[in-house]
């Protein structure tokens, strides 16, 4: 059975296992989940070409960590650029001008933006202690202007009236030197939804920046939008010089690839999320959550985050240098090699987060069950520490005493120990490596039938 | 500009080949064209770019796979031998995908129809416009503010009402959203009006509380009328990308929906996502919103939605 065992672990270890550099062959299924992955996750296809190459450029000829395969390394590299281009870190409003200090948000029809200034205005008066007035521009709408005057009255900021009668611009105008003769600290402009390819309109929106002269001039769009991301980010981004993004609606379940879309087509700062409608649901950005939502793929990342800090070089490096200075591969070490692998949640777990596995992991149980594992794991723990460093002393006593301990068969402390001689052998022969080396070769040198 | 906003939509009553080639000739002419001229041949460059466009339209990956497939199928019989015939094909597989709603049978009045959807999709603004549309068919309207939540959501209902002259039946905000639409029901049954529209506060798919509000609206409309509403139409914003499946699912789930209709069409997005949403769900497009007008509502035409989805806007 065991050849069989080995066999199949080692297959398994292959897909899991380390093997050297990146190349783009090696990388090719991953290129093709993550591109799935992110059409799924609604990032526009240009930038995920754009995305997709440039990542893989960086990422070929990358070294790969032993516990890793090649895919997982890439999606891992793919994860951490997501988030180095969505900002590292989440970005303050900047509101160290001359007051009143003017904020305006833009963007399409219903994407949030009258709702966001409300919650705007309430985290800048409770969080930053500012006096707060908000505007009006939207002479469209119906009740436009009467929906942001129920919000800041709700929320006890100072509204500016304006009417639908007046221009847009002129409404800014005025709103500002309310605002200055009221000794405002900042004021938030809320402008009416528009299309992008609405000249008219994205005309108007210039203007209006144009009298505020705002400090930050905020692109509100709603977390659901997918492909159409590209020409409309392009658009506002060419109108107006944006100095932020807010996402709103990120309380339901889209994915936000128009979070990276929007990211890489203007080049600004997400600042804020919208995560309810409540006016206190607004947050500060933050880059990880949104890049794992995205790719989806955050149990696979999350094995990674596990492989790299559990299974890491330094146990591997220990038992080098062990095998190095001439001391052999005792029980002890049989051991911490199993553990490992039990580590990471056992043959079964690793399988089962690995994408397109389900059924080999069936396959897999059946044949090398972590139980298994776990057995062998138990005969070990059974000895002494003498016995695990010197194994030949374990004579037909200490067997039994072993085998009643761990709730095995005398036959099957046999074959641990057998089997364990057998592994030090071909351990000698290795000055570095761990569990994959030691399977890979162990597949090439055991002669069949031999083993548990 | 969009393809929608621009002509009139042309009767759909001609599927004949004829017709098919005449319009693919006319978004080839018109939009494609950087896509076909100068190629003689079929190849895998034009294949990767009717993908992209496909992809970009919101279609999703797998509908994308599916038509795909089903063309390479064709090309490989021999059926599909030019860029032209290619196209064609295209139209036509992405036509038979899609159905033109049947217009409302009117059998009893008031016919309710409830409108649900997501935050900003459009609600209310198709609601005013179907006021409109209803009224120019000779049918008398009511409407019900039943989004008794967001700020000013009555109020904008109500210009809505009065820039059509109909009445709207509302109470004060934070009232019972099913009260107010059972009241609506009732004066609409009391005063013989045909269609009653009613209007919904937003609500994402995800909020389990919302949706139960919903089926409390649709249980008590029942007490009145066994078969009110005999319509409810899920509102899904054109910009929205393939979230808007999960959307369809949930609400059709909670309250069993009957029809869609899609919104700001008006602008590049394409809307594609209705392909994955009539095969998984068989629900048709009723209307199409073009603009935020009051005439800015169009019966759905697949014929119209296929050409404009293949046309590019560059
Ligand atoms: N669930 C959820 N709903 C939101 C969020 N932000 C806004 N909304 C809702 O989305 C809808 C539209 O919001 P508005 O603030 O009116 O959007 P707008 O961009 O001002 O719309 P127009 O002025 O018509 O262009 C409302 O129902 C809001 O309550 C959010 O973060 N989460
Ligand atoms: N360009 C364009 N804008 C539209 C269309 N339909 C609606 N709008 C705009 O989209 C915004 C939101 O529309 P509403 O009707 O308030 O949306 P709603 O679904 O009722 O929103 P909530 O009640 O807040 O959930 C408004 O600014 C409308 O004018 C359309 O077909 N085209
Ligand atoms: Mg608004
Ligand atoms: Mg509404």
């Amino acid at each position: 059975m065991f050849n069989k065992l080995t066999d199949r672990m080692t297959s398994v270890l292959r897909s899991v296992g380390g093997s050297g550099r990146l190349t783009a062959e090696n990388i090719e299924q991953a290129v093709r989940d993550v591109r799935k992955a992110l059409l799924e996750a609604d990032v526009a296809l240009p930038v995920i070409k754009a995305f997709i190459a440039g990542v893989k450029e960086r990422a070929l000829g990358a070294e790969v960590m032993k516990s890793l395969s090649p895919g997982q390394a890439f999606i891992k590299i793919v994860n951490d650029e997501l988030i180095a281009i969505m900002g590292s870190e989440s970005q303050p409003l900047e509101l160290k001008a001359q007051a009143p200090v003017v904020i305006l948000v833009a963007g399409l029809q219903g994407a949030g933006k009258t709702t966001s200034v409300a919650k705007l205005a309430c985290y800048l008066k409770q969080r930053q202690k500012k006096s707060v007035m908000v505007a009006s521009c939207d002479i469209y709408r119906p009740a436009a202007i009467e929906q942001l005057a129920i919000l800041a009255e709700s929320i006890e900021v100072q509204f500016f009236p304006s009417s639908s009668k007046d221009n847009p611009a002129k409404i800014a105008s005025a709103a500002i030197d309310a605002a200055r003769k009221k000794s405002v600290d900042v004021l938030i402009l809320d402008s009416a939804g528009r299309m992008h390819i609405d000249q008219e309109m994205m005309q108007e929106i210039r203007l209006v920046h144009q009298a505020a002269q705002p400090v930050e001039t905020l692109f509100v769009i709603d977390s659901m939008v997918g492909q159409d991301a590209v020409n409309i980010a392009r658009a506002f981004d060419a109108a107006l010089p944006l100095t932020g993004v807010i996402l709103t609606k990120v309380d339901g379940d889209a994915r936000g690839g128009v979070a990276l879309s929007v990211r890489y087509i203007t080049g600004k700062p997400i600042k804020f999320l919208g995560m309810g409608e409540k006016i206190d649901a607004l947050e500060l950005f933050h880059p990880e959550r949104l890049a794992s939502r995205i790719l989806g793929m955050g149990d696979l990342l999350s094995l990674v985050e596990e492989a790299q800090t559990k299974l890491d070089e330094k146990k591997s490096e220990q038992l080098a240098n062990k095998l190095k200075k001439g001391r052999g591969f005792d029980l002890e070490d049989l051991r911490e090699q199993l553990a490992s692998m039990q580590k990471l949640g056992g043959i079964n777990s690793i399988m089962s987060k690995l994408p397109g596995m389900a059924n080999m992991q069936q396959a897999v149980s059946q044949q090398m069950g972590d139980d298994h594992n776990r057995k062998m794991i138990a005969i070990i723990n059974s000895m002494t520490p003498g016995e695990r460093r010197k194994p030949e002393v374990i004579n037909g006593s200490r067997k039994r005493r072993i085998a009643n301990g761990s709730g095995a068969q005398i036959q099957e402390v046999n074959r641990l120990l057998k089997q364990h001689k057998q592994m030090s052998k071909v351990m000698k022969k290795f000055s570095k490596g761990g569990m994959q080396n030691m399977l890979r070769t162990m597949q090439g040198k055991l002669p069949p039938g031999m083993g548990f | 500009m969009s393809f929608f906003s621009k002509q009139k939509p042309v009767s759909n009553t001609s599927n004949s080949l004829l017709n098919g080639l005449r319009k693919t000739r006319a978004i080839l002419t018109s939009n494609l064209s950087d896509l076909f001229t100068g190629r003689k041949q079929i190849d895998a460059e034009l294949l990767e770019e009717l993908e992209t466009r496909l992809l970009m339209a919101d279609m999703g990956i797998e509908t994308t796979d599916t038509v795909l497939d089903a063309l390479r199928k064709h090309i490989g019989f021999g059926d599909i031998d030019s860029p032209l015939s290619l196209l064609t094909a295209l139209r036509d597989l992405l036509r038979q995908r899609l159905q033109n709603p049947e217009p409302l049978s009117l059998v009893k009045k008031p016919h309710a129809i409830l409108v649900v959807g997501v935050n900003g999709s459009g609600k209310t603004t198709t609601i005013g416009k179907l006021a409109r549309h209803y009224q120019q068919l000779g049918h008398s309207v009511l409407l019900a503010a039943g989004d008794t939540f967001r700020a000013a959501a009555v109020e904008q209902l109500q210009t809505w009402g009065a820039r059509n002259k109909v009445p709207v039946v509302a109470q004060g905000n934070g009232a019972d959203s099913a009260a107010v639409i059972f009241d609506a029901l009732q004066s609409a049954q009391a005063r013989g009006i045909e269609i009653l529209l009613a209007d919904t506060a937003g609500r994402l798919h995800t909020q389990s509380n919302l949706m139960e509000e919903l089926k409390k609206v649709k249980r008590v409309l029942t007490k009145l009328d066994p078969q009110a509403p005999q319509e409810t139409w899920l509102v899904l914003d054109a910009t929205t990308g393939q979230n808007a499946l999960q959307q369809a699912r949930q609400f059709h789930q909670a309250i069993g929906l009957t029809g869609l209709v899609i919104t700001k069409l008006d602008g590049t997005a394409k809307g594609g996502i209705i392909f994955a949403i009539k095969e998984e769900l068989n629900l048709p497009v009723c209307y199409i919103g073009v603009g935020e007008g009051i005439d800015d509502l169009k019966p759905f035409n697949a014929d119209d939605f296929v050409d404009a989805l293949l046309a590019s806007d560059e």
